[in-house]
C-alpha cells in the first residue's frame, strides 16, 4: 500500500515517460501493476493467438499434411488388356470427397506388353500436366499444348518434356489389375 | 436556401460523430494540377471497371455453387434460366477483362510520365501488389468457370509449383488442397476470389488513394523540371495553390465523361458478346481437349512453350519474383531526375521493347504454332492437286502421311500443324535419303518413327514427300507464285516390287 502511494506520488510529480503520448501513460516498460497488466496481455494474447493459430494453419495446410493417399485401385480383370495394345482405363481416385463431382473420376494409360508385363502411365504430361494423347498409328503420345511428344514405351520423344511420362506402379491382384493411384503425378514423382 | 443550410447542418453533425464528411470532402474538393487531362483517366476507369466486378460478382455468389459437382450446371442455370442471369456474368467476364486493360494502360502511363518519382514511390509500390492482385483475380476467375480449361489449367498451375526445390510436393498439395484436382480445389479459389484477393484489392485500393491524395496528382511532366527532393514538395504546393482547380467538379469531369463511356462500351461488349465460358466440362476423362489460358495469359503460355528446356525451370521459378522485384523497386531506382519521357529515352525503350514484347506472344499465344493440331489427321482433306496423276505407291504415302499424324505438326495446302515445317515443297529441301533419315531417325522437333512406321509404310511416305517440290502449291499459299511450275524426277519406286527390293531400292541410293 505504501509503495503504490509512493508510486502515484512519483506520477503526479514528475512525467515517469516522457516518450509517452500522453500524460500519465507508463508505456509497457515499466514495472508494477501497469507494466504487469501490459505484460500479462501480451503474454494472453500470443498465446490465444498461438493456440487459435493450431486449427487456423492446421486446416488451411491439412491436406498436404495427410498421409501417403496412394491407394491400390482396380482397373478390372488382367485379361481385358491385349498384348500390344496401349488403351486408356478410367478408374476413380481413392482419394475423394462428396463434393468432386466428375474430377473424382481419372484417366491412365494401360500399355500392355504381353500378359504379364504392363506399363501404366500418366495422362498427365510431363511438361507442364496436360493431356497428352494416344496415336496407336503413329505408336506416339501427343501433348496438345506445348507439343511434347511420347514413344509409346513413354519415354521422351521430342518437344519441351523435361522426362518420360509418368508412370504408376501396378500389380496383379488374383484376378484383378491395380495400379497405385491418388496423387496427382508431377517432376519430384520418381518413377 | 433553408434546405442547403439544414443539409449543411446534417452534414455537420454525421462529421461530428464520425468525420467522414471532412475525409470526403478533402477527397472531393483537393485541389489538382490544372495540367492533369485526359492522360489521368484510366486509374478511374480501373476503380469503376472494379466496381462493376463488385456488384456482378456479389450477385453471381449469391447463385454460383462453389462446388466441383454442381459449380457448372450453376453456371448455365445462371446463364439459361435466371433472367439476365447471362448479363451480368458477361458484364463480370468482360468487365474483368476491361479492368486488367485500363490497370495496365494506367501503369503504363504512370511509368512513361515518371510520376513514380518522388515523393510518389509507395503510392506505386502499392499500384504494383494492386496489379498482382488483380491478375490473381482474373487468374482465379478462370478457374470460377469451372470447365476444361479451368481443371487443365489447374494442372499446369499444379505442375509449376512442382518444380519448387524441396517443397515443391507439398506446396502443390496446400494449393491444390490435397493430392490431386478436386472439390477441395475449386473451394479454396473460391475463397481466393471472393474474399481473400477483393479483401487484399480493397485495402490496397484504400492504401493507393490515400497516397495518392497526401502526395497529390501529379503535373504533366515538363522538359526541364526535374525532379529534385529538396524542393519538389514546396515548389509544388505553390504551384498547386496558385494553379491548380478543385478535382470535384473540374478535373473529374473527363474521368466521369471517359468512365461512362467505358461503361457504355462495357454493356455494349457485353450484351453483343456474350458470358465467357463456360467451355467443355471438367472431365479428367474428357482428354480431347486443348487447354488454353484467357486471352490476358497468353503471353505467358507463349512464354512457357519458347522458353530452352534446360532453363526453364530456373526462368520460371526466378523470373516472376525478380520481374516483380524490379518492379516494385522502380522508384527506389530512379527516384529523381526528369519525368518528361523525351529526357529519359531508356525509360521508352524498355517500355517499348516490354509492350512489343507482350504483344508478340500474346500473338503467338493465339496462334499457338508449337500446339500439335490434334485432328489434322483425320479432319483435314489432302489437296486434290497433291493426289492427281501419283502413282500408286505415292498415293499410299499420302495416306500414310494422314495415318502416320505427320499433318498435326506439318502442314500441307495451308493446312495442319504449324510445329514442324510446311511440307508443299519439301522435296526442294530434302533428298530421298534425308527424307528417310529424318523420317527414320527423327531430329530436330521430330519424333524418330524407325520403330514405328514398317519399312513398306517408310518408302510410301518418302515416295510422296518426294513428289512436294512446290509446284503444286495453291496460289493462295504464301510463296507460291515463286515456286518454278516444272517438277523435277521424282524418284521412282516399283510398286509390285518385293518389300525386301524395295529395301535394297532405299538402301543404294
Amino acid at each position: 500500500m505504501t509503495k503504490k502511494t509512493e508510486e502515484t506520488t512519483a506520477t503526479e510529480e514528475t512525467d515517469p515517460n516522457p516518450g509517452s503520448p500522453c500524460e500519465g501513460c507508463d508505456g509497457a516498460n515499466k514495472g508494477g501493476r501497469r507494466g504487469f497488466l501490459f505484460a500479462a496481455g501480451t503474454t494472453l494474447l500470443t498465446v490465444g493467438g498461438g493456440l487459435a493459430a493450431i486449427p487456423i494453419v492446421g486446416v488451411a495446410i491439412a491436406p498436404a499434411e495427410a498421409s501417403d493417399p496412394n491407394r491400390w485401385v482396380s482397373l478390372g480383370k488382367p485379361a481385358r488388356f491385349k498384348p500390344g495394345q496401349t488403351v486408356l482405363v478410367k478408374f476413380t481416385n481413392p482419394w475423394d470427397s462428396p463434393t468432386d463431382g466428375e474430377t473424382n473420376e481419372n484417366v491412365c494409360y494401360v500399355r500392355c506388353i504381353d500378359p504379364k508385363t504392363f506399363q501404366v502411365f500418366a495422362v498427365n504430361c510431363a511438361h507442364l500436366g496436360c493431356p497428352v494423347e494416344w496415336f496407336a498409328q503413329s505408336r506416339l503420345f501427343m501433348c496438345p499444348c506445348h507439343g511434347g511428344v511420347y514413344y509409346e514405351d513413354g519415354s521422351r520423344a521430342s518437344g519441351p518434356p523435361p522426362r518420360g511420362l509418368f508412370e504408376y506402379e501396378w500389380r496383379i491382384d488374383g484376378d484383378s489389375f491395380e495400379i497405385l493411384g491418388g496423387r496427382l503425378p508431377g517432376l519430384q514423382e520418381t518413377t | 436556401m433553408k434546405q442547403e443550410g439544414n443539409v449543411r447542418k446534417s452534414l455537420d453533425w454525421v462529421d461530428d460523430r464520425t468525420g467522414l464528411v471532412s475525409v470526403a470532402e478533402h477527397a472531393m474538393f483537393h485541389k489538382v494540377p490544372r495540367s492533369a487531362k485526359w492522360w489521368y483517366v484510366f486509374g478511374s476507369a480501373t476503380l469503376m471497371f472494379f466496381m462493376v466486378q463488385l456488384v456482378t460478382g456479389i450477385l453471381l455468389t449469391t447463385i454460383y455453387v462453389p462446388s466441383a459437382a454442381e459449380a457448372y450446371q450453376s453456371l448455365i442455370y445462371i446463364d439459361q434460366r435466371i433472367p439476365m442471369g447471362w448479363m451480368i456474368r458477361a458484364l463480370h467476364g468482360w468487365s474483368s477483362n476491361a479492368m486488367c486493360v485500363m490497370m495496365l494502360i494506367h501503369m503504363t502511363q504512370v511509368f512513361l510520365h515518371g510520376t513514380y518519382k518522388f515523393p510518389r514511390e509507395l503510392t506505386w509500390v502499392a499500384g504494383v501488389f494492386l496489379c498482382l492482385t488483380t491478375l490473381g483475380l482474373a487468374f482465379t476467375g478462370q478457374i470460377m468457370r469451372w470447365d476444361a480449361n479451368a481443371y487443365w489449367g489447374l494442372g499446369i498451375g499444379a505442375a509449376i509449383v512442382d518444380r519448387v526445390p524441396f517443397a515443391g510436393n507439398w506446396l502443390r498439395s496446400v494449393v491444390l488442397g490435397g493430392p490431386d484436382i478436386s472439390g477441395a480445389t475449386l473451394s479454396r479459389f473460391f475463397a481466393l476470389h471472393v474474399f481473400i484477393l477483393p479483401g487484399t484489392l480493397i485495402g490496397l485500393i484504400g492504401v493507393h488513394l490515400i497516397l495518392v491524395l497526401k502526395g497529390g496528382i501529379s503535373e504533366m511532366p515538363k522538359v526541364g523540371q526535374p525532379i529534385e527532393r529538396e524542393t519538389y514538395r514546396e515548389d509544388y504546393e505553390k504551384r498547386v495553390k496558385k494553379t491548380g482547380v478543385p478535382f470535384f467538379p473540374d478535373a473529374a469531369r473527363r474521368d466521369m465523361v471517359f468512365c461512362g463511356a467505358a461503361l457504355i462500351a462495357l454493356i455494349g461488349i457485353a450484351s453483343w458478346y456474350g458470358p465467357i465460358g463456360p467451355g467443355p466440362l471438367p472431365d479428367p476423362q474428357s482428354i480431347e481437349v486443348a487447354p488454353r489460358p484467357d486471352t490476358l495469359f497468353l503471353w505467358l503460355f507463349a512464354v512457357l512453350a519458347l522458353l530452352p528446356p534446360q532453363t526453364e525451370t530456373f526462368l520460371i521459378l526466378v523470373g516472376p519474383p525478380v520481374a516483380i522485384a524490379l518492379l516494385a523497386a522502380l522508384p527506389f531506382l530512379s527516384p529523381t531526375g526528369e519525368r518528361a519521357p523525351s529526357r529519359r529515352p531508356l525509360s521508352v525503350i524498355i517500355l517499348c521493347i516490354i509492350v512489343t514484347a507482350l504483344l508478340v506472344l500474346t500473338w503467338l499465344g493465339i496462334g499457338s504454332p508449337w500446339s500439335p493440331v490434334m485432328k489434322a489427321w483425320t479432319s483435314i482433306p489432302t489437296p486434290v492437286e497433291y493426289v492427281r496423276h501419283r502413282s500408286p505407291l505415292e498415293l499410299q504415302g499420302a495416306i500414310q502421311l494422314q495415318y502416320a499424324q505427320c499433318r498435326n505438326c506439318h502442314s500441307i495446302g495451308g493446312e495442319g500443324g504449324k510445329r514442324g515445317p510446311a511440307l508443299d515443297d519439301v522435296a526442294t529441301r530434302l533428298s530421298w535419303d534425308q527424307l528417310v533419315r529424318q523420317i527414320q531417325q527423327g531430329g530436330g522437333n521430330m519424333p524418330a518413327y524407325g520403330k514405328n512406321l514398317s519399312s513398306a509404310e517408310t518408302q510410301a511416305l518418302v515416295a510422296f514427300l518426294s513428289t512436294l517440290d512446290g509446284g503444286d502449291l495453291p496460289a493462295t499459299i504464301p510463296g507460291a507464285m515463286e515456286m518454278q511450275p516444272g517438277r523435277d524426277e521424282s524418284p521412282t519406286v516399283d510398286p509390285t516390287a518385293p518389300l525386301d527390293e524395295a529395301d535394297a531400292s532405299v538402301a543404294s541410293r
